[in-house]
C-alpha cells in the first residue's frame, strides 16, 4: 500500500520521567516516521514505554532530547490534531452517546466558537459517525446503556469527531472479549479505508497489530527502543480470515521472537 | 403490592408497635410523666403548645436552611477551589482537618461573643458544621477524574478551566448532592446546638426552657417536632439528589 507524505517524524527521541536523581528515561533513541494514511502498530512488554511515546506525540510530554515533528513543524505543545482512545472507553456517564461524541467540538477551535450556531449540524456530524460504526438506534442512549463494544466505538468516534491528523489508540480493545474485539478490528480496518485515516495503535496483542497495520514497531523494555519494524505485507482489504493463514501466522511469530529478548 | 408492604406497610406497623410499647411500659410501671411522660402526654403537649412549638420551629428551620445554604455557596466554592489543584489541596488540608476537628459546641460561645445571643450564632454554627462535607466530597469528586480522560481533553488543547467545566464539576455534582444529606442533618444539629447554649428563639431553647421548668412532656413535644422536621429536611435533600444526579443511580431505577 502507498503511503503520503512524512506526517509524524521521530528522530532520536528520548524523554525522562521525573527529575534529578528520580528521572527514569522512558524511551531512549527513538526514530520512525508515520506516513499519511499509514496504520502503524508498537508493540513490546508492560512498561515499555509506549504510551509515553504516544503522550510525546500529542504533546503532552515534552522530549528530553532529539526532534519531533508533526507535518514538518516540531511539536512544542498540545495540539488539537490528534485523537485519543483508551482501554477504558472514559465516556462521561451524564452525556448521551451522541453529546460524548460532540465533546471535542466543544473544546477545539474554529468548532468551539460555533458551537452556538452550528449545533445542529454538529449532531448531525457525530451520529453519523456513530451510524457508520454500527450504532444505529443507540445515539441517544447513556453509556450505561451500551456495552463495552459499543462504548469502546463511542469512544473512538469521539477521537475521531474533529477530524484529528493522526488518531492514537492506547490498548482500546485490551478489555473486550475475544469476538467483540474482533469486531471492533473489523471496525476499525473500515474506518481507516473509508476515511484515510493516520493511526497509532499502541497494543499488546500481536494479531491486532498484524492484522490491522502496515508497519509493526517492536520496543524493548525500558527505556524503550525500537528493535524490530516489521512490514506487513498483507494485502488490503483483509478479511478476518487472513488471521488464520500461515503468513500471518509466520509474521506474527516473528514479531513475537523479539518480544522480551535483551 | 409488595413495594407498598415494604415501604409503606411494614414501617408504619413498626411505628405503632413502638408507641403502643411505651405507653404500656409507662402505665404498667406508673413511670412519673416528669421521668418518662407516655405518648398520650405527649400527644396532649403537642396539642397544648402547638402555637410556640410551630413559631419555633420555623426559627429553628430559618436558621438551619440559611446555615446551610450558605454551606453549600462555601462548600462548593472551597471544594472547587481545593480540588483545582494538588498544591492547594495539600496546602489548604491540614488546616480543614484541624477546624473540622474542633467540636463546633466549643465555638458556639465564641460567636455568641461576637454577635450576641439571637438568630447570628445559631445561622453560622450551622454553616459551620456542614460544610465540611461538602468541601471534601465536592474536591473528591473532582480530583478523582480520569487521568485519561484529562489527557484526551488536554491533547485537545483544553485549559484547565475547559476541563473544570467539561468534566471535574459535572463529575463531582454526584458526590455533592449525596454530602447534601449528610449536611442538612449536620446543620440541624448545628442550630439546635447553637440554640440550646444561648439564644433567644428556637426549639433548643424552647426545650431548654420547658427543662427549667420540669415540664417533661414538653421537652419531648419539642423533640418530637425536631424528629419531623429532620425527616423533612433529609427526605427534601434525598429527592434533590436523585433527581440531580439520576444518572448516577443507574443501577437502581432501569428506566431512569
Amino acid at each position: 500500500m502507498q503511503h503520503g507524505e512524512a506526517l509524524v517524524e521521530l528522530s532520536n527521541v528520548s524523554m525522562v520521567y521525573g527529575q534529578g536523581a528520580n528521572a527514569v528515561k522512558a524511551v531512549d533513541n527513538l526514530t520512525l516516521t508515520v506516513h499519511k494514511g499509514e496504520f502503524i502498530a508498537v508493540v513490546g512488554p508492560s512498561g515499555c514505554g509506549k504510551s509515553s511515546m504516544m503522550k510525546l506525540i500529542s504533546g503532552l510530554m515534552p522530549v528530553a532530547s532529539g526532534s519531533l515533528k508533526l507535518e514538518g513543524k516540531p511539536i512544542a505543545g498540545p495540539i488539537n490534531k490528534v485523537g485519543m482512545a483508551f482501554q477504558a472507553s472514559n465516556l462521561l456517564p451524564w452525556r448521551t452517546a451522541v453529546d460524548n461524541v460532540l465533546l471535542p467540538l466543544e473544546i477545539v477551535q474554529p468548532h468551539r466558537s460555533q458551537m452556538r450556531s452550528k449545533r445542529a449540524e454538529y449532531r448531525d456530524k457525530a451520529r453519523a459517525l456513530l451510524e457508520s460504526v454500527g450504532l444505529k438506534g443507540f445515539t441517544e442512549k447513556f453509556p450505561w446503556q451500551l456495552s463495552g463494544g459499543m462504548q469502546q466505538r463511542t469512544s473512538i468516534c469521539r477521537a475521531l469527531i474533529h477530524e484529528p491528523e493522526i488518531l492514537m489508540l492506547d490498548e482500546p480493545f485490551g478489555a473486550l472479549d475475544a469476538f467483540t474485539r474482533e469486531e471492533l478490528w473489523c471496525m476499525m480496518r473500515d474506518l481507516h479505508a473509508q476515511k484515510q485515516i493516520t493511526a497509532m495503535l499502541v497494543t499488546h496483542d500481536l494479531r491486532e497489530a498484524v492484522f490491522l497495520c502496515d508497519t509493526v514497531y517492536v520496543m524493548s523494555d525500558r527505556p524503550g527502543k525500537i528493535v524490530k519494524v516489521q512490514k506487513v505485507d498483507l494485502p488490503r482489504p483483509r478479511d478476518l480470515d487472513v488471521t488464520y493463514t500461515a503468513h500471518f501466522q509466520e509474521l506474527v511469530q516473528e514479531l513475537r521472537s523479539y518480544i522480551g529478548r535483551h | 403490592m409488595q413495594k407498598f408492604k415494604e415501604t409503606i406497610l411494614a414501617p408504619t406497623l413498626f411505628v405503632v408497635a413502638l408507641i403502643l410499647l411505651w405507653e404500656i411500659i409507662v402505665r404498667l410501671f406508673g413511670i412519673a410523666p416528669t421521668i418518662l411522660p407516655s405518648p398520650l402526654d405527649i400527644w396532649n403537649a403537642l396539642a397544648q403548645y402547638w402555637g410556640p412549638l410551630v413559631s419555633n420551629s420555623w426559627q429553628t428551620l430559618f436558621t438551619t436552611l440559611a446555615g446551610f445554604g450558605l454551606a453549600i455557596v462555601f462548600g462548593l466554592l472551597l471544594g472547587v477551589f481545593i480540588g483545582w489543584s494538588k498544591t492547594i489541596y495539600g496546602a489548604l488540608y491540614p488546616v480543614m482537618i484541624g477546624f473540622n476537628a474542633v467540636p463546633k459546641v466549643a465555638v458556639v460561645p465564641i460567636l455568641i461573643l461576637w454577635f450576641g445571643i439571637g438568630t447570628v450564632p445559631a445561622i453560622l454554627t450551622a454553616f459551620l458544621i456542614s460544610f465540611f462535607p461538602i468541601v471534601v466530597n465536592v474536591a473528591t469528586g473532582i480530583a478523582t477524574t480520569e487521568p485519561e480522560l484529562r489527557d484526551v481533553l488536554r491533547a485537545l488543547g483544553a485549559s484547565k478551566l475547559d476541563i473544570m467545566r467539561k468534566v471535574g464539576i459535572p463529575r463531582s455534582m454526584p458526590y455533592f448532592f449525596g454530602s447534601l444529606k449528610v449536611a442538612i442533618t449536620l446543620a440541624f444539629v448545628g442550630s439546635v446546638v447553637s440554640e440550646t447554649v444561648g439564644s433567644n428563639a428556637g426549639l433548643g431553647k424552647l426545650m431548654l426552657d420547658a427543662q427549667a421548668a420540669f415540664k417533661v412532656e414538653l421537652v419531648f413535644a419539642a423533640l418530637v417536632a425536631l424528629a419531623v422536621l429532620g425527616i423533612v429536611l433529609y427526605a427534601m435533600t434525598a429527592w434533590v439528589e436523585k433527581r440531580m444526579t439520576g444518572w448516577a443511580f443507574r443501577g437502581e431505577n432501569q428506566g431512569f
